[in-house]
């Protein structure tokens, strides 16, 4: 009972956090700057916020994860972090030799002010940045937004610092993926190459945070979206975010620079979701839906529908993220299950609005909070108990204490591995996640039956 | 030793009465060091008759943590010791962590030991930090005595008065008093009485009035305080009376700050909105 401390009586707080449902912004843009082709990460502040972001992204991805940082000390916080800088530019194109750079900030280097463009600048101007090469920056401060807006501001970062309009519309179809895993990414190309739509995917992390072992150690992965690529989402005839939060303001960014529109949608979790993407490629690339996705479909729908009977009415508590949040709540409200505790710690005023609408037909009483964390959730458990809990590995003490089955989704998860490799985005995706539901409630149903109830056949 | 804090508007005269005054205590046999809280680093200008050199912080940042207090520490008139806490240039860092890094690390170095048998330190605090460095030098076990300078112009008294709210505070919290007003005239009108009340609204008192003479900007020129460059003048006797009165002040007292409509309707009754 590592949570016996937490009282079932609800007394609203104003202004103390207990086990937050988010974490820093950097860790949001280190993980986005992954994505791009021989990119290194660097950190501009002290070396600690450094140390914590990438050792939390490798206990999540189980891969090293490299970035630089500026090592602030107490001088650097008086006088600014320029000088810093310049040299951590300096050493990393002449040791380390990425194509870019993609620097983020602290709480430090925000509150003092650091202005990483002007910094960028100087170093252009010193020659410290070799030909072809690139500085690019987010302002990521922690104590605004989190993880989620990290990974928005990198990724916008990258529409601002390359993608260009050369007034050529290819034929060509730019897909930004959203706060998702490596494998999650793969899948949406996947499914977009499955129908023929010729794809620039960024950031992709795949094959950067999911490779394979060869025995063989590559500071810069083969993986990620190249800058030629980069440069050339100006040029493409369409931009499909999936993910309001993550990736909207990379969309809008581009649709504002280069003029080419975007349509934003919720992540492809779940039948109906994957469904309005597979739709919005369609229509947008001027092709039709393959068999190969028409089964995949099918087979989804099937499990839904075989084991409907194991979902029906059954109580589920969510925490994560919201771009997360809205596609799962609406995959799980769609099989009718009830989510009918939802805690996301990155504020967002949409955010609740759109789970009401989600739930609307839910037959209980549904719970959301905005900027929430887990003792709240807890204490939600603990006076209207659940069949199931669904997030990160932060809620096994919560599953553990109340005894409560928990299936791992979201950020991070700390303490499993298959969530880099096998995606829960798409039909496939959809059907994994059913599996993994099932197995969690099918498994408690087990343990829990009495003996002239015990099936074989389920 | 008494930790006194000297606050007020930027350009207010902070760092020329300070020193002025310092030199008067000084020639009373006093042994006291200043402490310059101003990234310009111009606080302990007249008293070592030119800039100081060496600021803490860039002590600091050329030799890393490995500062000697001789390092930072000059020696001027009549003995007084000479700190500058320096900081960035303007529009970029924390000017304000510069202050809190720089005060730390006197302290760490032994700057206020008994065995250095200081009388006074001085704190003079630019008047433009609004942030968390502006309230260093009254944080708990630092200055326990506070003069705000003013003169009669309305933004000054504004800027004291929100000083005292900041004093508040810190009183609550720490030891911090507030000792007086240092008038430092601009010659308004009606400038002594006003201030005179000023005061008493605060709950404090006019500690001296400070008359406006040309003498100081003489001896400034000359990278001198009035008691060094002119030791006869009238002007010199001025901050010497101020010395003494800071000497034997014995009002402490945690300000009343007022509501603006409040100290607007001063200003009226005391003739400076006509």
């Amino acid at each position: 009972m590592l949570l016996r401390h937490t009282p079932k009586e609800i007394t609203e707080r104003t202004a103390l956090t207990v086990n937050p449902a988010k974490t820093c912004q950097p860790i949001g843009a280190m993980y986005a700057a992954l994505g791009i082709h021989n990119c290194l990460p660097h950190s501009h502040g002290s070396q600690g916020c450094c140390a914590y972001h990438r050792s939390t992204l490798t206990r999540h991805y189980k891969e090293p994860v490299m970035a630089g940082t500026s090592s602030f000390t107490e001088g650097a916080s008086v006088f600014g972090g320029q000088a810093n800088l310049l040299q951590a530019i300096d050493n990393i194109f002449t040791i380390y030799e990425p194509d870019v750079i993609a620097v983020h900030t602290t709480c430090l280097s925000e509150t003092i002010g650091d202005d990483i463009v002007q910094i960028a600048a100087k170093a252009k101007d010193d020659g410290k940045v070799p030909t072809g090469k690139y500085v690019i920056h987010a302002n990521t401060p922690s104590y605004a937004g989190s993880h989620v807006t990290g990974f928005a501001n990198m990724t916008k970062a990258m529409v601002d610092y390359f993608a260009q309009s050369t007034g050529r519309r290819e034929d060509v179809v730019n897909i930004v993926p959203g706060y998702v895993e490596p494998c999650d990414m793969r899948e949406i190309r996947r499914l977009a190459n499955e129908m023929g739509v010729r794809t620039i995917l960024f950031p992709d992390t795949s094959n950067v945070l999911n490779g394979p072992q060869t025995g063989r150690y590559q500071m810069f992965p083969n993986g990620g979206v190249t800058i030629e690529e980069l440069i050339k989402t100006g040029d493409s005839r369409a931009t499909i975010a999936l993910g309001r939060l993550a990736s909207g303001p990379a969309a809008r960014a581009l649709d504002g620079k280069c003029k080419v529109p975007c349509e934003i949608l919720d992540l492809p979790i779940g039948l109906r979701q994957t469904d309005l993407f597979v739709d919005a490629l369609r229509k947008i690339a001027g092709v039709n839906v393959p068999d190969s996705i028409n089964i995949e479909r099918g087979q989804l729908l099937d499990v839904m529908t075989d084991m409907h009977q194991y979902f029906y009415g059954k109580k589920v508590g969510l925490v994560g993220d919201p771009d997360q949040l809205i596609a799962l709540t609406d995959f799980l409200v769609s099989i009718d299950m009830q989510p009918i505790h939802i805690v996301t710690g990155t504020p967002g005023k949409k955010f609740e609005q759109r789970i009401r609408e989600i739930t609307a037909a839910v037959p209980h009483a549904v719970n959301v909070r905005v900027g929430g964390d887990m003792l709240l959730f807890h204490q939600w458990v603990k006076n209207q108990p659940v069949d199931l809990l669904i997030g990160n590995t932060y809620l096994k003490y919560i599953a553990r204490d109340e005894d409560i089955p928990l299936v791992r989704f979201g950020f991070p998860i700390l303490d499993r591995v298959g969530h880099s490799y096998l995606p829960t985005v798409g039909y496939r995706g959809g059907l994994r996640l059913l599996e993994k539901i099932l197995d969690a409630l099918l498994d408690r149903m087990d343990r829990d039956a009495p003996e002239e109830r015990f099936e074989l056949v389920m | 030793m008494r930790k006194v804090a000297i606050y007020g508007k930027g350009g207010i005269g902070k760092s020329t009465t300070t020193q002025n005054t310092v030199a008067g205590l000084a020639e009373m046999g006093k042994k006291v060091m200043v402490v310059g809280c101003d990234p310009k680093a111009d606080s302990t200008r007249l008293l070592l008759g030119g800039l100081s050199q060496n600021t803490v912080l860039d002590t600091l940042r050329e030799e890393g943590e490995d500062v000697e207090l001789e390092d930072i520490r000059k020696v001027g008139f009549k003995g007084v010791i000479c700190v500058e806490s320096g900081g960035p240039e303007p529009g970029v860092g924390c000017a304000g962590r510069g202050i809190i890094t720089s005060i730390n690390l006197l302290e760490q170095l032994g700057a206020y030991a008994s065995s250095e048998e200081l009388d006074y330190a001085f704190y003079d605090v630019l008047g433009d930090v609004v942030c968390g460095g502006f309230a260093m030098p009254i944080r708990e076990g630092k200055a326990q005595e506070i003069y705000i300078v003013v003169s009669g112009e309305m933004m000054a008294m504004y800027a004291a008065n929100n000083i005292c709210k900041g004093i508040v505070k810190f009183a609550e919290a720490g030891g911090v008093r507030l000792g007086g007003i240092i008038c430092n005239s601009r010659k308004v009108d009606n400038e002594q009485a006003m201030i005179e009340a000023f005061a008493k609204k605060l709950g404090t008192q006019m500690i001296h009035f400070v008359p406006r003479d040309n003498m100081v900007q003489r001896a400034e020129i000359n990278r001198k305080t009035v008691i060094e460059y002119d030791p006869e003048h009238s002007q010199a006797d001025e901050y010497r009376t101020l010395a003494k009165k800071i000497e034997e002040n014995e009002m402490h007292v945690i300000p009343k700050p007022m509501h603006t409509d409040e100290l607007e309707k001063l200003l009226i009754q005391h003739g400076i909105a006509n």
